[in-house]
């Protein structure tokens, strides 16, 4: 029981750790999220269409969201490998499931709030309407899509971690990889947001998709951290 | 293994010899003795050539699959498996590409399109990105030890990551788009001679796969050796340089 106890305690060490440096370093706020919107901006110039935009709006919020989490994965793994702070936390004898599921929740929780941000600019900007029941889905599409993204950002981040020229090498790694949460999550949006005429009812399914991808890269996650960042 | 030898033995040099006489029969067979389609003409015959590819592409990347996990799972990690999975993977890649470029030259003909959004294309685009990735996992600076470790983990998620693809993207095309081009699955009955020119096409791409992986892998062994050697040359010259002995 006590281990499980203090592996817990790892895990919001961790993940609170991580957030407080973006807390403090505000990139988040000051320079993702930014540059989040300025994508969603430069879709509506290379668009040029209200009708195009409001029928696309779900997968361009969603490329939007991908596209910035390269960078918070990015960001996520360069605190770790600047001062060697990953290899200290190894050192200590921490266990690398527990660093996963820390690292994975504060990416998701920074990923969530971009993630409401794009929404907003959606509706905002894209002249996005939604029902309470279309709302209440995309809600769910968000918290679930993000639960994936989270542990494949986070595991895709460790491989490259330290190495010379990861931040070429995350993208090609990485967007392979969340294709399926492309899909299904722009397919649930869609839904949500009434898209070319979805009924709110079709995104469900999708929703499903999503969630499997998200237990098997929780558990291949917790599995395969270690070997990745053991040195 | 002596610094002069080269990746030849006289087992491979035999097996050379036979992909050789194998790639002419198929050519013969593949362009000559066999008829042409009575629908598609001649352009079957880029089917002796784009199935035999694919099929080879799979057999290297489970063979990849397989040999990354044996290296994860001996308690003495053998470098040779690791050799042995990226030489793997790197034909692999290779054949893929050969299927991509051989269907869609087909596509081009018989559909009229290089492209079309088909479950199984694009899965099979996902495939050839996703270990065009791992190739450049492998080249990450770090030892050895590290690309073999790094690269395996990488092959036991690309098994994970592959159906899931395929599945999602099959969900993607079955709920929004009628199968609106020729169905490749459809049952094609082929003429005794196609079918063999397919079974040849079949070995001949398997063999010269062997042929290849027992090449490359020792290429990587010679190159992993020289990486070592080189180091341990140039700390002797600088210490030669400051005269310590």
């Amino acid at each position: 029981m006590s281990s499980v106890k203090s592996r817990r305690t790892i895990v919001v060490a961790v993940a609170r750790k991580d957030l407080s440096i973006e807390w403090n370093s505000r990139i988040l706020t000051n320079q993702v999220a930014p540059f989040a919107a300025i994508v969603m901006v430069m879709f509506a110039f290379a668009l040029d269409n209200e009708g195009i935009l409001q029928r696309v709006a779900p997968g361009l919020m969603w490329l939007a969201t991908l596209f910035s989490m390269l960078i918070v994965v990015q960001r996520s793994f360069t605190v770790e490998s600047a001062d060697g702070a990953l290899d200290a936390l190894r050192v200590a004898g921490v266990d690398t499931g527990a660093i996963f599921v820390g690292k994975s929740l504060a990416l998701m929780v920074q990923l969530f709030v971009l993630e409401v941000l794009l929404l907003a600019t959606a509706v905002v900007l894209y002249g996005v309407e939604m029902t309470a029941v279309g709302l209440l889905e995309a809600f769910v599409t968000m918290v679930v899509a993000t639960a994936g993204l989270g542990c494949v950002g986070t595991l895709y981040g460790g491989l490259a971690a330290g190495a010379k020229g990861r931040e070429t090498l995350l993208p090609l790694l990485l967007l392979p990889v969340v294709a399926p949460v492309l899909i299904g999550a722009t397919r649930a949006t869609e839904a949500a947001f009434g898209s070319g005429g979805t009924a709110v009812s079709e995104g469900w399914p999708w929703i499903g998709l999503l969630a499997v991808f998200a237990v098997i890269f929780a558990v291949a996650g917790t599995v395969a951290f270690g070997p990745l960042v053991d040195e | 293994m002596t610094p002069n030898s080269g990746t030849g033995t006289s087992a491979t040099r035999r097996l050379g010899v036979l992909v050789i006489v194998l790639v002419i029969s198929l050519a013969l067979f593949g362009l000559q003795f066999s008829a042409e389609d009575v629908v598609q003409g001649s352009t079957v015959r880029i089917m002796y050539v784009h199935v035999p590819s694919i099929w080879t592409a799979y057999i290297a990347f489970f063979l990849t699959a397989v040999c990354s996990g044996v290296y994860l799972s001996r308690r003495q990690r053998s470098l040779a498996w690791d050799r042995v999975a990226g030489a793997s993977a790197e034909i692999g890649v290779l054949f893929v590409a050969v299927s991509l470029v051989t269907g869609s030259l087909w596509g081009r003909l018989t559909w009229g399109t290089y492209w079309v959004w088909d479950a199984r294309l694009t899965s099979t685009a996902f495939l050839f990105i996703t270990y065009v990735g791992y190739l450049a996992v492998r080249r990450l600076d770090g030892t050895h030890r590290q690309r073999a470790r790094r690269s395996s983990v990488m092959a036991l998620l690309a098994v994970l990551e592959i159906p899931l693809v395929h599945f999602s993207v099959n969900l993607w095309r079955s709920l929004h788009q009628d199968a609106s081009v020729a169905d490749p699955n459809a049952k094609v009955k082929l003429d005794g001679l196609m079918l063999f020119s397919l079974f040849l096409g079949l070995v001949t791409f398997t063999l010269l796969f062997v042929w290849l992986v027992l090449h490359r892998q020792r290429t990587m062994l010679l190159e992993d050796s020289f990486a070592d050697r080189g180091l341990d040359v140039a700390i002797a010259e600088r210490r030669n340089e400051a005269g310590v002995q």
